[in-house]
């Protein structure tokens, strides 16, 4: 039996309070409370952290390159959901 | 007033010298996400060292040039690593009661400031050291046949050296068998939980001579020591 | 339903996904897990990474054989923490493999059996404690140079290892020089044990560049993939250049009595590496070979039974228990 019984969890960081949780890398560990603590030993040891999320990766579902035109080209066509789309006249602020 | 230096030698020692075994695990550690918790263990114990030393005197010094005799340290630190089991077991005993000792100094078991302020700090970290030796007793412990087994030898194998941790230190103001009753309360919990039993027999050697707090200690010391100090004492005076 | 590992095979013809990939590879964009990539990106991939990874873990023998015997205890605290660091970056590298469908089992095992390699660099002893200033200096500032390109390699996951790799490793470069710098300005002997460390490391750290670009097998097709943007000669000799005023700032001297300055190409000459120990150390027989595999094979055994309690003890306790909360 090998390391491939401890599965892999996705291991999500806040830097600091105020930012959303980013994506670190992986790690292994044999159960959700390891995880959080291998995550905090590698992840957080020059103090780049306050909070962690670990999810195992098997968990994740996620969006298929192939399927990328279908998903995120029709959002393209939309500019008027951007404020740059409006024109103001001169001297109107506030806006 | 300055720090009571009988008792800063004594914790300086004591990490100092567990911190050294700790070290001994890097590139041997059972998976790599372990040596990197273990590193961070034993880098935490060894800036408990350097802030203890450092109040007593010179820092290298005091850990390059005292003789085996003149180390403090209690015996069970010096323990060699033995496997992941001695190592985990050794630091489940040595957190726990290192925990308990920091919180107390921290609210009011020294009149010494700085003393009480390092405690302060430490405890924070010796609490996610204990944490850690909690977590891999309980897989150890309640995980396959011979983890459970490799375990409970270590558990048993360093009971011996659990009675002098308790043993007072002077300049410290510690209710030291409350201390041993609550050390023996949480131990007795975490090895519950991991279908362990508490170890039975003698929790400390009959010698008169003593031990680590007299400067009497196990063979292995002597060596540990020797690997140690080296390079430092053959270039005296030099610096690095 | 799809998860986060990667596929090979999505069916659609490999002509129409070659077409989007190589657009992506010419408009220096990053090529990410799931995207679909050439077998043979693939496997260079894997190969690169693997054999970097593996180097960060072999790597940390030769610096580990000095903890216990550290100096001074400010050394040892820095000396463990860049140990530790490099079995923080195998950590990384792996977890990049990890997205090309490489498991870090299948990678350590083709490391045990001898099948992937790792740095040959590390094929060396070392002898005195002026090796760890040596190995801070040459060889991490050798990684550095060839790393510092990678994080811009094409490839995505293995670009975000780099920064983070590289931002860490900065520390690594600097500690080895002020120890060398300490060694140099110290004691007659300690002098002397720098400079021994010095002439023993110079010509394997210039040899981590690989072999020079006419006889490299693999650097054309990385360099048109974006996985390499520079040549090993070019990156060798920058890793010179950089070299030569630091070695005289620390009061030693380098090696090679053919090292001179080149007006006109405005870069230092040096002598001819012998690629002989090269290849010999890459085959297998340098000092260091057997007993560097050996201790990673023992390390690796010797925790199997860790690994499977822990593994039993997640199956009985279902993997999820106690304190975990709720993200929130």
């Amino acid at each position: 039996m090998t390391t491939s019984e401890w599965p892999l969890w996705e291991v999500f960081v806040r830097s600091r309070r105020g930012l959303s949780h980013t994506h670190v890398g992986s790690l292994h560990a044999p159960d959700a409370e390891m995880a959080l603590r291998n995550a905090r030993d590698l992840y957080t040891r020059r103090s780049e952290g306050v909070s962690i999320w670990v999810v195992p990766s098997s968990a994740v579902t996620a969006s298929s390159p192939d399927e990328k035109d279908p998903f995120f080209e029709p959002a393209a066509d939309k500019p008027y959901r951007h404020p740059t789309f409006y024109e103001v006249p001169e001297g109107v602020r506030h806006l | 007033m300055s720090a009571p230096r009988t008792a800063v030698l004594a914790l300086g020692d004591d990490a100092l010298v567990l911190s050294h075994r700790l070290g001994e695990w890097a590139g041997n550690a059972p998976v790599l996400e372990e040596e990197v918790a273990l590193a961070n263990i034993a880098l935490d114990l060894l800036g408990q060292a350097r802030a203890l030393l450092t109040m007593a005197g010179d820092e290298d010094e005091l850990a390059y040039l005292r003789e085996e005799r003149a180390f403090t340290n209690v015996q069970l630190v010096e323990q060699p690593n033995g496997d992941f089991a001695h190592t985990i077991a050794r630091q489940l005993y040595f957190s726990a009661y290192q925990e308990l000792l920091y919180e107390r100094l921290a609210d009011g078991g020294t009149d010494d400031a700085e003393l009480a302020a390092l405690a302060a700090k430490a405890v924070k970290e010796v609490a996610y050291h204990r944490d850690h030796a909690e977590h891999w007793t309980l897989r150890l412990g309640d995980g396959t046949e011979t983890s459970r087994k490799r375990m409970k030898d270590a558990l048993e194998g360093l009971w011996r050296h659990t009675g002098e941790l308790f043993r007072p230190v002077e300049g410290l103001d510690v209710d030291w068998a409350g201390l041993d009753e609550q050390w023996a309360r949480r131990i007795t919990g975490v090895l519950e939980r991991a279908a362990l039993t508490v170890p039975e027999g003698p929790r400390s050697s009959p010698w008169a001579a003593g031990a680590g707090r007299q400067g009497v200690h196990t063979e292995p010391f002597g060596r540990m020591l020797a690997e140690m100090q080296h390079l430092h004492r053959s270039h005296p005076g030099a610096s690095w | 339903m799809t998860t986060l590992l990667p596929e090979t095979d999505r069916g659609g013809g490999p002509g129409a996904h070659q077409e989007v990939f190589d657009a992506a590879i010419a408009a220096d964009e990053r090529i990410e897990p799931r995207d679909w990539m050439p077998d043979a990106y693939r496997a260079t991939l894997v190969r690169q990474i693997a054999q970097h990874a593996h180097s960060e873990i072999i790597g940390m023998q030769p610096e580990a054989n000095w903890i216990t015997r550290a100096p001074s205890l400010r050394r040892k605290a820095i000396l463990m923490a860049k140990v530790q660091d490099e079995a923080g970056h195998g950590l990384y590298l792996y977890s990049a493999a990890e997205t090309l469908g490489a498991s870090r089992d299948e990678l350590l095992d083709k490391l045990h059996s001898g099948r992937q390699k790792y740095s040959s660099i590390f094929n060396y002893p070392t002898l005195t404690w002026a090796d760890v200033g040596a190995i801070g200096w040459l060889v991490d500032g050798a990684a550095i140079t060839n790393q510092v390109p990678l994080c811009r390699c094409s490839y995505g996951p293995y670009a975000r290892a780099m920064v983070r790799v590289c931002k860490e490793e900065s520390f690594h470069q600097r500690q080895g020089y002020e120890l060398l710098l300490a060694l140099s300005r110290g004691t007659e002997a300690q002098h002397a044990m720098a400079q021994d460390a010095v002439d023993r490391w110079w010509w394997p750290s210039l040899m981590m560049f690989g072999p020079p670009d006419d006889a490299s097998k693999h650097s054309a097709q990385s360099m048109a993939w974006k996985i390499k943007r520079h040549s090993n000669d070019e990156l060798r000799q920058r890793f010179v250049d950089i070299c030569v005023p630091q070695a005289e700032s620390l009061g030693l001297t380098l090696p090679d009595p053919e090292l001179r300055w080149n007006e006109e190409r405005g870069h230092y000459d040096f002598g001819p590496i012998d690629w002989s120990e090269f290849h010999e150390v890459l085959r297998g027989n340098g000092p260091c070979n057997d007993q560097r595999l050996d201790r990673r094979r023992r390390a690796h055994e010797e925790g199997a039974w860790v690994r499977e309690a822990a593994a039993a003890y997640a199956r009985k306790h279902g993997g999820q228990d106690g304190d975990g909360r709720t993200a929130a």
